[in-house]
């Protein structure tokens, strides 16, 4: 291998020692849709035990290790390594980067994940079972009372806490260092900077998230008692340490989501974004407010009053910046000239439903309300219309977006719309009517109901499999355009895209950007 | 069937019934009904101001969320590119994003107004007129009264529907997962607080009608309070996951006129009276098995099986704990197990029951030991750690 201008390396080797962001970034992608279908089939499990009153399928314990399953593994294992894996392929194009700045570390920020993974599935088969506490693992569930297996949990979210650690230093590493000559901070594409602004809050609160393992660790194994009032210790300290993770966490999901969005909507509009300025300042404004309001998951606890009414103010303040969004992307499409390809349904499904949850979100942040609202399937409603119909939504929309540049293929666009189509309707029929159940009363992470929420359930449970069963279509879709796609190699696939990623050759060449463009 | 062929066809319906049911929300009337859409203003002052919060909220969304998707599908339909339309090119206007950075605010604001209002109303815990201590287990309440009048009034209160309702092989009643053995009893128009706090893990109690849901946490004694002002019985559920059986943990509450209420609490005070009296008495071998079997039922089969075969907790059939010292035996039962799930006993069944079960661990599944537990027994051993 004299030649310096080398393609990829041949077999397994390519993959394991790679440190091109692009190999690096289809491993990051192929991943997520494998932990996507993993997580999903668990839902189904979930969904089908729901479909009627009783229980039919699983025992309870079984089903709370389902619960706590499928959050983890799709939060962790699905929507984040997906931004990973599309920033790694995106950000070095879109700055005019030959590569990630460091690749070497990129290489092992990927190959971390998959045993981190292997290990908290393989929990599935231990003595006692998986963990079945929640994604959430409040102790003393997670602590006293849990099963052995939360160990290995433990384990496993501290090198996923590292792989994405790296993962962010990387991307502020290359997007610091490596942008082309003449494209300033305020010239970087949306998706820069919203990740710039996730790879930030990631480096702040996963070291917390790590914190907060560590001492259940300790609590369990080695006496201490940060967690179990038994010993003096607070369990509300845990919900404070977790929630200071994790509501920056959501925000994690979504801001690159804002991103990819942001990308699409003015390509289909062939018109630029609106209010790139105010987009910039409203992410950043969003990044931190979000580590100022984590207590409104814990409204019940017991606070304080001055406590619920700080927490409720700073909670509402996050709609104005989330506003400014939803309305710049609605004026971005205001005299366009619009068409509407799958990555463009994708995006207004986007849209759309998120704006929907963002609005059950501004509810939920209403303290007195929340007293009714709070564990009950509502929420559980609201967050999969941000994370689903939000990150999901434009994960898909990304994928359809790029991947003719990725691979120098067009996919079938009947089958993308399809996609679409029954995406969108099994989301909305699983999810709509779970707002409907919880401000009934029905309480979330139950394995059996009271008869009067049957029909709704079984409603939701239908749009689920439909939901599902529409991902075999983008699988299909995806492969079947990575195999026998009809060949393209025009630069720009979409006539209204605008970016530097558009000026190179399609498929992208191995290496890109070997000589810094200029940026006017 | 015909039940099965009704829910389908009610199932076809839903996509109109979703549509017309967010438009109707707003009119809804109260009660945990079939299909109900909505929150229910429930029962009491507070639940209304949270339903009034909740509809206000919910009406604001509705306009801006009407207002934006009207421009955007006005903008979908009318500047696509298949009409021929030229793009503009216009960006920014600074006018315009000042205002819906304003405008919004000041949305805000005039929704922050009434929760705080509401808010502190909550908060206000003076003049409660009774005060109940609600203790979450895994996996049932117990309830315990603690001004004068309600002296020795304790009880737990557990699920009532039987596992053959829950695993289809019987039909399914009327209150499937939402009835108690005992339900909590207070008295209409009253103050009522509650001292909500957890023996193992973090529960939470929710009672959707009485507009009250409070964590009860081990170590934390947290108040919150009602004043329920229909006569009724209110059901609810435990909110926060707390292991196996969080969803079959309900919560009754049966809120009856005050002449009710005392009438009551007379008979609970002398049912207390009795016990104590009980456990003065020595019993046969065959009524402490009758006793047993029940408190076995109740407290220790969700774990230990119907047959001692064991589940979450060990094997009872041939345990060498149930066929050896019975001393051993007792101490578990009141003391349980540190650091599993087996818990202390001691503090939830009188020392009657107590001496029933654990006569009945060695003497059924086969263990036939032959020997029994007195509640005197139970008594000295508990003394003899300086436990009452
Ligand atoms: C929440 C589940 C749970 C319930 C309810 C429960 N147990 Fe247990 N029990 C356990 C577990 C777990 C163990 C094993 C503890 C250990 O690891 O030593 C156990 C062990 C025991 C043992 C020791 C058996 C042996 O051979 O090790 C006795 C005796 C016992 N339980 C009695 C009772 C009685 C009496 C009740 C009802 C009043 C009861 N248990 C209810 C979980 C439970
Ligand atoms: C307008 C913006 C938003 C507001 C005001 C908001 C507010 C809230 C509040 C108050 C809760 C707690 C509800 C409860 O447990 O009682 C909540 C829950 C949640 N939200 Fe949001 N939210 C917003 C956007 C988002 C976004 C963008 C995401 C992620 C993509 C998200 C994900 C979640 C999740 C996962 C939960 C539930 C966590 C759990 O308990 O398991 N939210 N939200
Ligand atoms: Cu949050
Ligand atoms: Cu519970």
């Amino acid at each position: 291998m004299g030649d310096h201008h080398h393609g990829p390396a041949k077999g397994l080797s390519r993959w394991l020692f790679t440190t091109n962001h692009k190999d690096i970034g289809t491993m990051y992608l192929w991943f997520s849709f494998a932990m996507f279908i993993l997580g999903g089939s668990f839902a189904m499990i979930i969904r089908a035990e729901l479909f009627q009153p009783g229980m039919q399928l699983v025992d309870p314990a079984f089903f709370n290790q389902m619960t706590t399953l499928h959050g983890l593994v799709m939060v962790f294992g699905a929507i984040m390594p997906s931004f990973v894996g599309l920033a790694n392929w995106m950000i070095p194009m879109m700055i005019g980067a030959p590569d990630m700045a460091l690749p070497r570390m990129n290489n092992w920020s990927f190959w971390i994940l998959p045993p981190a993974f292997l290990i908290l599935a393989s929990t599935l088969f231990m003595e006692g079972g998986a963990p079945a506490f929640g994604w959430t693992f409040y102790a003393p569930l997670s602590t006293t009372y849990a099963p052995p297996s939360v160990t290995y949990f433990i384990f496993s979210i501290h090198v996923l806490g590292l792989s994405s650690i790296m993962g962010s230093i990387n991307i502020i590493a290359t997007v610091m260092n490596m942008r082309a000559p003449g494209m300033t901070y305020m010239k970087m594409p949306m998706f820069v900077w919203t990740w710039l602004i996730t790879a930030f809050l990631l480096v702040a609160v996963m070291p917390v998230l790590a914190g907060a393992v560590t001492m259940m660790l300790m609590d369990i194994h080695f006496g201490t008692s940060f967690f179990s009032a038994a010993g003096g210790g607070d369990p509300v300290l845990f919900q404070h340490i977790f929630w200071f993770f994790g509501h920056p966490e959501v925000y994690i999901i979504i801001l690159p989501a804002f991103g990819v969005v942001s990308q699409i909507i003015p390509a289909f509009s062939r018109k630029p974004l609106f209010g790139y300025d105010s987009m910039v300042y409203a992410t950043a404004a969003i990044a931190f407010l979000s580590f100022v309001v984590w207590a409104h998951h814990m409204y019940t606890v017991g606070m304080p009053v001055a406590g619920e009414l700080f927490f409720m103010y700073a909670t509402m303040l996050i709609a104005v910046p989330t506003g400014v969004k939803v309305f710049n992307w609605v004026s971005t499409m205001w005299r366009g000239a619009m068409t509407f390809e799958t990555p463009m349904l994708f995006a207004i499904g986007f849209l759309v439903l998120f704006t929907i949850g963002g609005f059950t979100g501004l509810m939920l942040s209403i303290a007195p309300a929340d007293f009714q609202y709070h564990d009950s399937y509502f929420v559980v409603a609201h967050f999969h219309y941000v994370m689903v119909a939000g990150a999901v939504f434009s994960m898909s929309a990304a994928v359809y977006y790029w991947l003719p540049k990725w691979c120098g293929r067009m996919y079938n666009e009947t089958m993308g719309k399809t996609h679409f189509w029954i995406s969108f309707i099994g989301f909305n029929i699983a999810f709509f009517p779970q707002h409907f159940v919880g401000l009934a009363g029905m309480p979330r992470r139950i394995p059996d109901y009271a008869l009067q929420f049957a029909d709704f359930n079984m409603l939701s449970s239908i749009g689920a499999f439909i939901y599902g069963a529409s991902q075999i279509l983008f699988l299909y879709n995806v492969v079947a355009t990575i195999v026998a796609g009809k060949p393209t190699s025009e630069e720009k696939t979409w006539d209204g895209a605008e970016g530097l990623e558009w000026t190179v050759a399609t498929p992208a060449p191995y290496h890109t950007f070997e000589t810094p463009p200029q940026v006017k | 069937m015909v039940l099965k062929a009704n829910r389908l066809r009610k199932l076809a319906l839903a996509p109109v019934l979703m549509l017309l049911s967010l438009a109707s929300a707003g009119v809804l009337a109260a009660g945990g009904k079939v299909n109900q859409v909505n929150m229910s203003p429930g029962a009491t002052e507070i639940g209304q101001s949270i339903f009034d919060l909740h509809m206000l909220i919910f009406w604001i969304c509705v306009i801006i969320g009407a207002l934006v998707f009207g421009v955007m599908f006005y903008s979908i339909y009318y500047h696509r590119k298949s009409r021929g339309v030229t793009p503009s090119t216009f960006h920014e206007s600074t006018k315009v994003e000042i205002a819906w950075t304003v405008v919004p605010f000041l949305i805000l604001i005039g929704m922050a107004v009434p929760a705080t209002s509401t808010l502190l109303e909550i908060y206000d815990f003076d003049d409660a007129e009774m005060d109940i201590m609600v203790t979450g287990f895994q996996w049932r309440w117990k309830y315990e009264y603690l001004n004068e009048e309600g002296e020795n009034v304790v009880f737990f209160s557990s699920l009532r529907t039987p596992q053959s309702e829950i695993r289809n092989a019987e039909a399914k009643g009327e209150h499937y997962l939402l009835e108690v053995d005992e339900p909590m009893v207070i008295p209409v128009d009253t103050k009522v607080r509650f001292l909500v706090t957890a023996n193992d893990v973090i529960h939470s109690w929710w009672v959707p009608e009485l507009a009250v849901k409070k964590d009860a946490i081990p170590g934390f004694i947290n108040e919150t309070w009602t004043r329920v002002s229909t006569e009724g019985i209110y059901r609810g559920q435990c909110a926060e996951l707390c292991g196996k059986d969080h969803g079959f943990m309900p919560i009754v509450v049966n809120v009856v006129s005050k002449e009710d209420y005392a009438e009551w609490l007379d008979e609970k005070q002398a049912q207390a009276a009795q016990v104590s009296e009980l456990m003065a008495q020595t019993f046969t071998l065959d009524e402490l098995m009758e006793r047993g079997e029940t408190v076995y039922d109740r407290n220790c089969l969700a774990c230990h099986g119907a047959n001692g075969e064991g589940g979450v907790g060990t094997p009872i059939a041939g345990s060498p704990i149930a066929t050896g010292d019975i001393d051993a035996h007792l101490e578990i039962g009141i003391n349980g197990v540190p650091g599993t799930a087996m818990q202390a006993f001691g503090s939830q069944i009188n020392n009657v029951e107590m001496a029933a079960v654990i006569t009945y661990q060695r003497n059924a599944f086969g263990n036939n030991m032959g020997d029994m537990v007195q509640p005197i027994d139970v008594y000295n051993h508990k003394q003899g750690q300086g436990e009452n």
